[in-house]
């Protein structure tokens, strides 16, 4: 009997789960495939208002693709995101890696304060500070230039990697430097040399945040950067790629899924460490 | 916990790059916030007459900026309340290993990890006035007339529900995530031992793992209460705060009247309204991290 009921009650949980799974599944990633439908679909296909939008009524064609990459500054917004995101992970492992093993091994106490402090800085919306921001900028002389979020991007990776490596930095048993500074090496070498080594991983995942937050943040570029041309995907593409009022759809969700998915692809893999910096120690 | 006095110097050394850049490019503009919400300042003007709060008063007056603070609150509340139940579901269906759970995942974590900017253009596809998908769906099975289609961003409360489905679409992968993890650090033992004691698997849920994850669930909503209440990325780009300002939120219309508009000031103290919640959640906040330290 109890057998039974156990194998009735797993029953029961599979059918929740994979009706769960799949009705979130499907309302969850369909904006991602309708951008993949729409993409290759011929222009009078997608205008066609008597075809159903589900199946190719013409044959698919590469004309969005090709439009996109030939007559668009999509590329040109492509390299700009590189750039940006490769300078802005380069200001933010200066600034933050340093901070971070301050933070959790060299100011006692009220490293830890400190931290929580600064954790609360990465709260700090954009939609606070984007109007004296602006000020800020044009008083450096970066208004329309790439640099103006180069600069400003990271006040956002810093404090949240200075929250994550400090965890990282504290899980590191600190005899392995202890044992390090008793063979004559310095506190900064021990540092160098053998904590940041063992804490590729953790460095890796602040490589990819900030890397990622380039491509994801939409307020700051869209307030300081006003030529297309200095712009980054995440902006160019929904308010550049549409001409006057006119939007092509077909380009528009090209852009959008060529964009997405190795974005999407590589912050996946990463997401876990992130999500261990938003938890806030109320996970053990 | 002591630290020597060398280990001490260094630390700061290493520290205050960090800490030079966040005063200098975080605490000015919050400074200077403040300062033009309570001043006279326009896009231009190179002077500073202090008004007191004359930009308050006057905000207070508009009825946009009144219909914006309402939208705001809608916003995040429907927003969230829609994320936290689906979360809970979702985490529940994740929790345990099986075949195919890293594609299941990868699908339903889209919408966080993919730029919002580009979800919310699909979107705007998806809900266009004349080639909606979801239109062509509902006229097809015939729960709407053909020249009666809904439009998603054109009527006023139809435009607000959308953008509170589509930021709700994005929030909830992130929600999810997070419980998972509470869920995953909850003793296995526990809801087996009720098991064993004869209580239903929905039993065991509501009455022993729901209240176990309290502290969790508090963190996903505490998160996803500053990503909403303080975004414009979603309203913008599907609506711009239309039809006649019905779907303004309190960034947007920040963004309209201090970066378009070239209102500085007004601009500054509709921001500034944003900082009552910001600074009860992070009270909250630091409430759970101190809990969790003593625990």
């Amino acid at each position: 009997m109890a057998l039974h009921a156990t194998a009735r009650r797993r029953l029961s949980f599979r059918i929740y789960r994979w009706s769960v799974l799949s009705v979130f599944s499907v309302l969850l990633a369909f904006p991602f495939v309708w951008m993949a439908i729409t993409s290759f679909k011929q222009t009078s296909d997608l205008y066609n208002v008597d075809n159903n939008p589900f199946l190719f009524n013409e044959t698919p064609t590469l004309e969005h693709v090709n439009l996109l990459f030939e007559e668009t500054m999509f590329p040109q917004w492509f390299f700009n995101t590189m750039f940006a995101g490769a300078v802005v992970v380069l200001i933010t492992l200066l600034l933050a890696v340093p901070a971070a093993y301050a933070l959790a091994r060299l100011t006692g106490r009220w490293g830890e304060r400190l931290g929580i402090g600064i954790f609360l800085v990465y709260l700090i919306p954009p939609t606070l500070l984007f109007i004296p921001m602006s000020r800020v900028v044009s008083l450096l002389g970066l208004q329309d230039s790439l640099w103006s979020i180069i600069v400003v991007y990271p006040t956002f990776t810093v404090p949240f990697s200075i929250w994550l490596l400090m965890g990282f930095f504290k899980s590191i048993p600190r005899d392995l430097e202890d044992a390090a500074m008793v063979d004559g090496l310095t506190r900064f070498q021990a540092f160098t040399r053998l904590v940041i080594p063992i804490s590729f991983s953790g460095i890796l995942t602040v490589v990819i945040f900030s890397f990622t937050l380039v491509t994801q943040e939409f307020v700051y570029a869209l307030t300081f950067i006003s030529s297309a041309s200095h712009q980054t995907i995440g902006v160019g593409v929904p308010i550049y790629l549409v001409r006057g009022d006119v939007y092509y759809w077909g380009s528009l969700m090209a852009a959008c899924l060529i964009a997405s998915i190795p974005i999407a692809f590589f912050y996946n893999l990463f997401l876990d460490r992130f999500i261990s910096g938003f938890t806030v120690g109320a996970v053990k | 916990m002591g630290v020597s006095r060398g280990a001490e110097r260094l630390g700061i050394a290493m520290f205050a790059p960090a800490l030079i850049y966040i005063f200098a490019l975080v605490g000015t503009p919050l400074f200077l916030a403040f300062l033009y919400s309570v001043g006279d300042v326009t896009v231009g003007s190179v002077g500073y007459r202090f008004v007191g709060l004359e930009n308050f008063a006057s905000v207070l007056q508009n009825p946009t900026f009144r219909g914006a603070l309402w939208h705001s609150f809608l916003f995040t509340v429907g927003a969230q309340l829609i994320v936290i139940i689906c979360a809970n579901m979702l985490a529940l269906a994740l929790v345990d290993r099986f075949r195919g759970r890293g594609l299941v995942r990868f699908f339903i974590l889209l919408p966080w990890v993919a730029p919002i900017s580009l979800g919310a253009i699909g979107w705007k596809w998806i809900l266009d006035s004349i080639y909606s998908v979801i239109n062509w769906a509902l006229v097809k099975l015939h729960l709407v007339g053909p020249f009666d289609t809904p439009m998603w961003l054109g009527e006023s409360s139809l435009a607000m529900m959308s953008v509170i489905m589509v930021h709700a679409w994005r929030m909830l992968p992130f929600s999810t995530v997070i419980l998972l993890a509470g869920l995953t650090a909850i003793p296995k033992d526990i809801p087996e031992a009720a098991a064993v004691d004869g209580a239903g698997f929905w039993r065991t849920h509501f009455q022993i793992t729901l209240p176990m994850m309290a502290p969790i669930i508090n963190v996903a909503v505490l998160f996803g209460v500053i990503f909403t209440f303080t975004d414009m990325t979603v309203v913008y780009i599907l609506t711009r705060g239309g039809p006649y300002d019905s779907t303004q939120v309190l960034p947007s219309l920040a963004f309209f009247t201090g970066i378009l508009g070239g209102d500085l000031a007004e601009g500054a103290a509709i921001s500034v309204f944003l900082v009552p919640i910001l600074v009860v959640i992070a009270w909250l906040m630091l409430r759970l991290a101190h809990r969790a330290e003593v625990v």
